[in-house]
């Protein structure tokens, strides 16, 4: 199958094509992400449908440079459209974004209608920008995408510092005299070139995914910007990879939405088996927490008994020591750890007493730690 | 007699929209239209490969069960505290919406059911699947779905106002009195996926989402009651259908684009000439409160130096823009309204305050 990808010319095109976008819109959308803007992808691209479209009636040519610029355009002006409405009435952003990005779209089919009305032979791509076709893909698209998206990342490099500050705290870089006003335009600009090499692969309804779902599951494995962003651009293109090659082998199943169950299966495995944050580990951790938390328990009412005796080292039979507990099933096991402990010790089967380290241990435990 | 129909689906569709998006405005959870309407698509497939009938209620049902679930799985990866709200809605729907469009692409050849369809309707067919009851025609089969769905959403809407509201508005307060916010909640977002189901069939489900956000977003700006808001949400909503229908026919261009552009036109014009809260009226006040305090400024500048030996230099109208680092321009402004007002005089080239002037003066002090 990998194989498959050094033999299959057309493979190959594809997926040299997704592992570009892949790597640019994983590496941006963490921008997006941490900004809480994840939904800033999905208003972009739809409103970058009007553009593809009067690009297209305006030069008549459909090469990808061209329609990439009118749906940057488009995306721009969208951006734009829905900051000034936030900051000019008491509109929210979500109803902003949600108002723009259907509006922008809706004008966008109208606009459709004109192209197809043209009649000319060369307007049947268009309809990839809908739902995308990453199988159409030639030499001439991923040589575009490649270009572009190593040119957002290096712009987003050259200005690391600046988009690390805007993203965690604008209100310090703007006290620091940085303009962090052109700082957001030039990062959205970045996310909107992210969008639209994308379109035309995975269209405008999956390409939210892609910038999102990389980001998402990236943070989960560390807490290091850069790293995060390294993290992203490789699920990005891991996801992007995967989605070629399973829809090259199967038929019927389409390129985009491959690209973005993989994306997701990415997202829901980071959730779950990511060290320290995910849902796996910390169940463990808890669990250890409770155990620890139950010796201890044990090893506190083995003291209190012992305290009704002039030796502290008297031994209790069990049954004693599990009618002082509250969790009762777990004290024989809970036992056996303190004894490997050396803080207990078995004088007689099923008769156990402190030790010598053990009582010292259970009067630190229980001595108040801050005396008033 | 088919114009009719298709603007009276249109109609129907829009005011059901307009009322329910209303409140997912004002609950700040507007992308949650966009969200539910994409990722109820496996549902509708799932439902639409049991029954192979695009108007069986069982894809509503379908539907409304998926759009339950993409709102739950938003809220339970919320809860985990691993991503953000935004983040999760970002990548739900999408691999919902894969999940559909893969099934659709696996069985192509055997069903009649295509993405284009889903994402963006097509409201001039609507009419030609009737309703018909023993053997008489009753009308097309999406005004009664519709029609019908709007009533459910009015019922509820009724119903529940008080609920709605002060959920709405005040979450904390609504659970303290024990009203379940969280029950009301998922009842207007089941109700939500249903019309969603009941739209895109005529619009699509992205258009579905400008008709949910954009009628009451323009309401928004007209009123502050909530009552009067969803009434003229629907109106807008109407209107803005049948405007979009004769746009779409004048330019002989999609019927559910025309009406998204239509939305957006009413948008942009309450936007910009909304009495209160339109931006013209916004910055017409803005200007009026400048030269306002302006001239408030003008007098206590004067009043402040009334009686002093520097009152001949301080009051000079050529240098008094100097002294209270305005622009030139600005300074001219300001004197020619206040002395408009009645505030101040001037003689030989400087400023003296009238009566009414130290007045405005002494009250702005206190102020």
């Amino acid at each position: 199958m990998i194989l498959d990808l050094f033999t299959d010319y057309t493979l190959r095109t594809v997926a040299l094509g997704v592992i570009a976008l892949g790597i640019t819109s994983g590496a941006l959308g963490t921008f997006a992400v941490l900004r809480r803007q994840s939904l800033l992808g999905d208003a972009i691209s739809h409103a970058a449908l009007p553009g593809v479209a009067l690009a297209f009636l305006l030069t008549g040519s459909k090469a990808p440079l061209v329609l990439v610029v009118g749906a940057a355009l488009a995306g721009w002006i969208a951006t734009l459209l829905i900051t000034s409405i936030v900051r000019l009435s008491r509109i929210k952003y979500d109803t902003a974004l949600g108002l723009i990005l259907s509006v922008f779209f809706g004008v966008g089919l109208v606009l459709l209608t004109f192209v197809q009305r043209s009649g000319s032979a060369s307007q049947a791509g268009l309809d990839q920008f809908l739902f995308g076709q990453a199988a159409a893909l030639v030499e001439q698209d991923v040589v575009t995408m490649a270009v572009l998206g190593g040119l957002a990342l290096l712009v987003m490099l050259l200005f690391w510092k600046e988009f690390k500050l805007v993203s965690f705290d604008a209100d310090f870089g703007q006290s620091l005299g940085l303009g962090m006003r052109m700082v957001d335009v030039l990062l959205t600009s970045l996310l909107v070139v992210a969008i639209v090499i994308g379109l035309q692969t995975v269209g405008v309804v999956l390409m939210s995914a892609i910038l999102v779902a990389p980001a998402a599951a990236a943070r989960q494995w560390s807490n290091h910007l850069g790293r995060v962003v390294a993290i992203a651009g490789g699920f990005g293109a891991l996801a992007g990879l995967a989605g070629a090659l399973v829809s090259s082998r199967a038929a019927h199943i389409p390129t985009g939405p491959t690209i973005v169950l993989a994306a997701g299966l990415i997202v829901g495995m980071s959730l779950v088996f990511a060290p320290n944050r995910g849902l796996a580990w910390r169940s463990v951790r808890r669990w250890q927490n409770r155990q620890k938390l139950q010796v201890r328990i044990v090893l506190a009412n083995l003291y209190a008994l012992s305290q009704h005796h002039q030796n502290p080292h008297h031994p209790h039979p069990i049954a004693t020591i599990v009618s002082a507990s509250a969790d009762q099933a777990s004290v024989p096991f809970n036992l056996r750890v303190l004894a490997d402990l050396g803080w207990v010790r078995e004088t007689a089967p099923g008769t156990w007493a402190l030790t010598e380290e053990g009582l010292t241990e259970a009067r630190t435990e229980l001595t108040p730690q801050n005396s008033y | 007699m088919f114009q009719l129909e298709i603007q009276l689906i249109a109609v129907v569709t829009a005011g059901a929209c307009a009322l329910l998006g209303s409140f997912l405005i004002l609950r700040r959870v507007a992308m949650m239209s966009d969200v539910i309407s994409h990722a109820i698509l496996p549902g509708i497939v799932v439902a639409f490969f049991i029954t192979e009938d695009l108007a069986s209620p069982l894809l509503i049902i379908g539907a409304a069960l998926t759009g339950v679930l993409t709102v739950a799985l938003v809220e339970v990866l919320e809860r985990t505290r691993l991503v953000r709200e935004d983040a999760a809605m970002g990548f739900v729907f999408p691999v919902l919406f894969s999940i559909g469009v893969i099934l659709i692409a696996q069985f192509a050849g055997e069903v009649h059911l295509d993405v284009d369809a889903v994402l963006l309707g097509e409201l001039a067919f609507a009419p030609f699947n009737r309703f018909t009851w023993g053997g008489t025609d009753l009308g097309p089969q999406a005004l009664w779905l519709m029609g019908g769905i709007f009533v459910v959403d009015i019922l509820f809407v009724l119903l529940f106002f008080k609920e709605l509201k002060l959920t709405t508005f005040d979450a904390g307060l609504a659970s303290a009195l024990g009203f379940m916010p969280a029950a009301l909640h998922y009842g207007l977002m089941t109700l939500v996926s249903v019309t969603a189901v009941g739209a895109f069939d005529a619009v699509g489900s992205i258009l579905v989402v400008a008709l949910m956000i954009g009628p009451p977003a323009a309401a928004y700006l007209l009123t502050d009651r909530l009552g009067v808001l969803l009434v003229l949400s629907v109106g807008l909503g109407a209107a803005s259908a049948v405007g979009g229908y004769w746009i779409a026919r004048a330019l002989d261009a999609s019927i559910a684009g025309s009406m998204a552009g239509a939305i957006g036109l009413v948008f942009a014009f309450v936007f910009l000439a909304a009495p209160k809260r339109g931006v013209v009226a916004v910055l017409r006040r803005r200007r009026l409160q400048r030269w306002d305090v302006g001239q408030k400024m003008l007098t206590v500048h004067l009043l402040h130096h009334e009686g002093t030996p520097a009152e001949p230099r301080e009051s000079r109208v050529a240098h008094l823009h100097e002294h209270v680092r305005w622009t030139p321009a600005f300074a001219r402004g300001v004197v020619s309204r206040a002395e408009r007002s009645g505030l101040v005089v001037r003689q030989d080239g400087t400023l003296h305050l009238t009566d009414v002037g130290r007045t405005v003066a002494q009250k702005a002090m206190v102020e």
